[in-house]
């Protein structure tokens, strides 16, 4: 089994701060690190190969300067962590991850299962695994809880929020996982030490790649226009009165008048 | 994989100073530090001098991520809403420069980077539980389950290290020997920063030690200038504290509500809130720095020297780490990692200018404690001075009227005075 984990080295959405006046996001000096669903993902693969053999390499696409953040992923359990510097300025696109992505997967040569998270931390587009599956032409699973190998098969279920669907598809294929699928160890001191010694491999899309920067900058398709912070009008309506029960079934009405509550009195 | 020479706990400038010495001399070293990576977790007021870690490091300050040159010193006493400052302003030396501000969460990654490429191994992340203690000797360490055995330990975990005691190494400490720091940061554009401290461009930044206005609890105020920011903070007793009944950020507001503070911040962003436990220091307090199987050195080691003027554990911590760090590669040279092994640490460290310096200024302890310093005089000061340079239809009156009628304003009497006088006297000048 040989078993390939996409991972991405997100902004720490958590410490992005909105200016009060001008409703933008202030992005200067936001820190980078590998992602919280990116953990799920390492989980993922990783119990996959202890359970059915076999090795786990970890892909992403992003700057060199993150080399050193993927210490953490690598003492998880992985053979190693390939680096592709990104061939974009600034944010990689998810049309062209999914392209770089999926040269880079054949690139490694017989991988039997891609493990990727359901959506980045940062970007949210939920775009990459969809994309990178047509482009590999293998079956995706998205949204799975679990993961497993029957007779040559992935069976996994899927998480549909009010069910939960289980199928099954031949290898090699693509899983994407959601965040309760799992709780992502933490690496051992030992573990952490021995990973010191793991390599962190660059490739360089043009080099390693065989394709071209400049086509793949032209296909970032996607144009920012802007991103503004959403302005809640509160209604800032107070209650007043000495009656308790009169206030509150004041207050249920206001809420069944907004359809904040639903049903009869 | 589990056998090395050192093993380090903590990646501040002790550790990483110890850690990079070490490595220098071609021993195996892995250092162990509690935060995600190392600066996260300390709480640091942000001055270092530059000269001790120049015999290290040298020229660091071209490489390293310092914030400014530190150019200005001020002494200021804070009435209650006047303050009276003593202003030393000076060009910036040529090299080796005298302070710099730092942020540690940047200036100690760059250092742990320097222990790494002398060949130590870093490994951020992980808490060191407890000491390996047979037969009387530390031989390892034990953190997050596994256990990692060494030669000898290097204990730099800083102002809250517990490793010792928890392993009978050493007696509990006092209350009354331990301080709490309470501090921000504030963020404020570059050029403001250097306008608002008088500097001539961003490189350049200004100290200011503050005394008074700290809610009558014994402690001291400090505010540095960063590149963009302002480190700001009070350091307090921790029992006048305790009996002040104030909370940590009660004690801070009231200083920063202070007009002289006030101007200084106004408009800046606080991005940063902080407190810690910090000791006193002193000479009177530094304990037994080695034994069977290890050292201890910086703040672990309660090594830090205070002289109302200037408040100083980053230079202490480095020149501890470099005296412990010739003794565990003496040790290593013989083969001896006993206490009779390692106790030329001791040696080198009172060979040190900072060993002397804490010698010097040992008498500054009983000031600290003196209730009068922190609440009478700034105020009493405070109100000499606006005698002195107010012009009222009253007749004036020269200055040592002014005192005398001030201190009966005050409740300070002349023997009193003259107490104060001369345990200034003693602490700082004399």
């Amino acid at each position: 089994m040989k078993i390939v984990a996409c991972i991405k080295y997100s902004l720490d959405a958590s410490e992005v701060k909105v200016d009060a006046a001008s409703k933008e996001l202030k992005m200067a000096g936001v820190p980078y690190k590998v992602g919280v669903i990116d953990k799920h993902v390492l989980e993922m693969a990783v119990s996959l190969q202890e359970a059915y053999g076999g090795t786990v390499h970890a892909i992403t696409v992003g700057p060199v300067s993150a080399k050193e953040s993927f210490r953490e992923a690598l003492a998880m359990g992985l053979e190693e962590v390939v680096l592709i510097e990104n061939p974009l300025e600034g944010q990689v696109a998810p049309d062209v991850t999914a392209v770089v992505l999926a040269e880079a997967i054949q690139k490694l040569g017989d991988v039997d299962l891609v493990v990727c998270g359901e959506v980045s931390d940062d970007g949210f587009t939920y775009q990459v695994p969809p994309r990178l599956a047509e482009a590999l032409n293998m079956p995706l699973i998205s949204f799975a809880r679990t993961a497993a190998i029957e007779n040559g098969r992935l069976v996994a279920d899927r998480d549909l929020e009010d069910s939960v669907q289980t199928v099954s598809v031949p290898l090699p294929a693509l899983i994407s996982v959601v965040e309760e699928s799992n709780t992502p160890r933490r690496p051992t001191l030992l573990e952490a030490m021995k990973a010191k010694k793991k390599p962190v491999n660059i490739w360089n899309v043009e080099t390693d790649l065989g394709l071209s920067a400049a086509d793949l900058q032209q296909k970032a398709a996607l144009e920012k226009v802007s991103a503004e912070g959403v302005v809640v009008h509160r209604k800032r309506q107070i209650l007043k009165g000495d009656d308790l029960n009169a206030l509150s079934n004041e207050l249920v009405d206001l809420l069944l008048a907004d359809h904040i509550l639903e049903g009869g009195a | 994989m589990d056998e090395f020479d050192v093993v380090i706990v903590g990646a501040g400038p002790a550790g990483a100073t110890a850690a990079y010495l070490c490595a220098n001399a071609g021993l195996s070293v892995v250092v162990i530090e509690r935060g995600q990576q190392p600066g996260s977790k300390n709480v640091s007021g942000g001055l270092i001098y530059a000269q001790i870690y120049d015999e290290i490091f040298p020229n660091f300050w071209k490489d390293a991520p310092v914030e400014r040159t530190i150019t200005g010193h001020s002494v200021v006493f804070l009435g209650d809403t006047a303050a009276t400052a003593l202003d030393y302003r000076a060009e910036a030396s040529a090299p080796h420069y005298n302070a710099f501000s730092v942020l540690r969460a940047k200036f100690d990654p760059w250092l742990a980077a320097q222990a790494e490429a002398a060949g130590a191994m870093v490994m951020p992340g992980f808490t060191v539980d407890e000491l390996i203690v047979e037969n009387g000797r530390v031989c390892g360490v034990k953190a997050g389950g596994d256990e990692l055995r060494a030669q000898v330990v290097v204990v730099a975990e800083g102002t809250r290290s517990q490793l010792l005691k928890q392993a009978g190494l050493r007696e509990a400490y006092s209350p009354k020997d331990v301080s709490i720091g309470i501090k921000e940061i504030i963020q404020l554009p570059e050029q403001t920063i250097t306008d608002r401290f008088q500097c001539l461009s961003a490189d350049e930044g200004a100290a200011y030690t503050l005394v008074g206005h700290t809610g009558g609890v014994q402690g001291g105020g400090f505010i540095y200038s960063n590149r963009d920011t302002l480190s700001l903070g009070v350091v307090a007793k921790i029992d006048s504290v305790y009996k002040s009944k104030k909370q940590p950020h009660e004690i801070l507001d009231e200083f920063k509500s202070h007009p002289f503070v006030a101007r200084l911040i106004h408009g800046g962003e606080v991005v940063e809130y902080s407190a810690q436990t910090v000791h006193r220091g002193g000479f009177h307090l530094i304990p037994q720095l080695y034994g069977d199987g290890y050292v201890v050195a910086g703040s672990a080691a309660r090594l830090l020297l205070n002289n109302v003027m200037t408040l100083r554990g980053m230079d202490v911590a480095v020149a501890s780490a470099a005296a412990a760090a010739k003794a565990v590669i003496e040790a290593s040279g013989k083969g001896d990692f006993s206490a009779a092994g390692l106790a030329s640490y001791e040696e080198y460290f009172k060979a040190t200018s900072v060993y002397k310096d804490m010698q010097t200024f040992k008498n500054v302890y009983p000031l600290l404690e003196n209730d009068r310093l922190f609440s009478t005089y700034p105020d009493m000061v405070c109100a000499i001075m606006e005698d002195m340079f107010s012009v009222q239809l009253q007749p004036g009156k020269k200055g040592y009227r002014a005192l005398r009628d001030r201190m009966k304003d005050h409740d300070v009497s002349l023997l009193n005075l003259a107490k104060d006088v001369y345990q200034i006297g003693r602490g700082v000048a004399l």
